[in-house]
């Protein structure tokens, strides 16, 4: 499972373990499974897209602006705004 | 000797003014809690973010053409001093200490032949620091027109003082704001803000890490964000040191007041004895003149 983390200035909005996550970022949509290289992107505004588990429905999360992080602990999304 | 009926008076205006600041007291501890809760919940962020800083900069260190933000205007002559004062008063010493750790700093740069400017965050330090420098005031920034002062506030402080840097107006700014130990002791501390000093790297895990886009244009999109949460958190710290210091000023206050109440019943008991002794002195003597 891959480790996700949303956190925006105000709070810790998610953290969990998941499937599969695709981010929207600066130069394009791109997915992060577990196991992914170490990698880092700017987020434009859109929405995140949580798989709990393979197959199963996404859920979205809108955010604006922001980073995301891929390290060896998971994936981090740094938003500015987390809608709902 | 005051009358009894004056005496009668400013008791029950003191009971007044205890109950006024009970009430404060205790509307400050319930605000302390939901501000430490703020502050607790704003950490990840910046300490995340710190990291991520930490890991960008020891890339993109030692070259020339960093971001302006990081590398500065290769001058330190003049200085910015962004103030972060309360709004409201009855906290105590707080506002008081800000405005002496600012002025000390504005004292050692000007010594040091630098000129200084002031950004004043909040009511409370415009009147103080404006009496020792009427001119280098260079911009308020009103945070009473919310109730609590957010990521909203801190990043359009953020904008302006970033805005004022690329104008050209300033070198190196300082970030003066209180940091929240215990309720009893909140002290100013002063920060570089611009540039952004250089984080320590954090250790390297060797992994080759993938950058989208570059890093230098990660780093330039993450800086402005980078100041923006040290003035979140320097409002948050704000908030919560605010609500501190005014629990304890508070506290004392209706101390001495119930103090102050005891002595005047007790000289106002004296007094009335006294009186009712020269009654029966009167009534006494009367009837042995009979």
């Amino acid at each position: 499972m891959l480790h996700f983390e949303l956190v925006t200035p105000a709070r810790l909005v998610r953290s969990e373990d998941v499937h599969m996550v695709v981010v929207p970022g600066t130069d394009g949509e791109f997915g992060v499974l577990e196991g992914h290289a170490p990698f880092m992107s700017t987020v434009k505004d859109g929405s995140i897209k949580v798989y709990k588990s393979a197959g199963a429905a996404p859920e979205e999360i809108k955010v604006q602006g922001g980073f995301a992080e891929v390290g060896a602990n998971g994936l981090t999304v740094l938003a500015e705004h987390v809608e709902g | 000797m005051a009358s009894l009926k004056e005496l009668k008076g400013r008791i029950n205006s003191v009971k007044s003014t205890q109950k006024i600041t009970k009430a404060k007291q205790m509307v400050a501890a319930a605000k302390l809690r939901k501000a430490q809760a703020a502050a607790e919940a704003a950490r990840p962020y910046a300490s995340r973010l710190a990291e991520v800083m930490g890991s960008l900069a020891s890339k993109v260190a030692g070259q020339d053409n960093g971001p302006l933000l990081m590398r500065g205007t290769g001058s330190d002559q003049r200085h910015l001093l962004v103030v972060v004062n309360t709004d409201k008063g009855l906290c105590g010493g707080l506002n008081s200490n800000i405005v002496k750790e600012a002025k000390i700093q504005a004292r050692k740069l000007e010594a040091a032949g630098k000129t200084v400017t002031f950004y004043l965050v909040g009511k409370k330090g415009r009147a103080p620091i404006k009496r020792d420098y009427p001119n280098a005031i260079a911009e308020n920034f009103d945070t009473s027109l919310v109730r609590t002062p957010g990521y909203d506030e801190a990043s359009a402080i953020a904008r302006e003082v970033i805005a004022m840097f690329e104008a050209g107006k300033f070198d190196v700014a300082h970030l003066i704001a209180p940091v929240f130990k215990t309720v009893l002791s909140q002290d100013p501390v002063t920060t570089q803000l611009i540039p952004v000093p250089a984080p320590v790297a954090t250790t390297e895990s060797g992994a080759v890490v993938e950058y989208e886009p570059s890093e230098e244009e990660i780093l330039e999109e993450l800086l402005p964000r980078y100041v923006t949460t040290k003035v979140f958190g320097a409002l948050l710290e704000r908030e919560a040191s605010e609500q501190g210091a005014s629990m304890n000023a508070m506290d004392n206050a209706t101390r001495n007041a119930g103090d102050l109440i005891q002595k005047l019943t007790i000289q106002y008991n004296r007094s009335r004895q006294a009186a009712i002794t020269t009654e029966l002195i009167e009534i006494i003597a009367g009837a042995e003149a009979l």
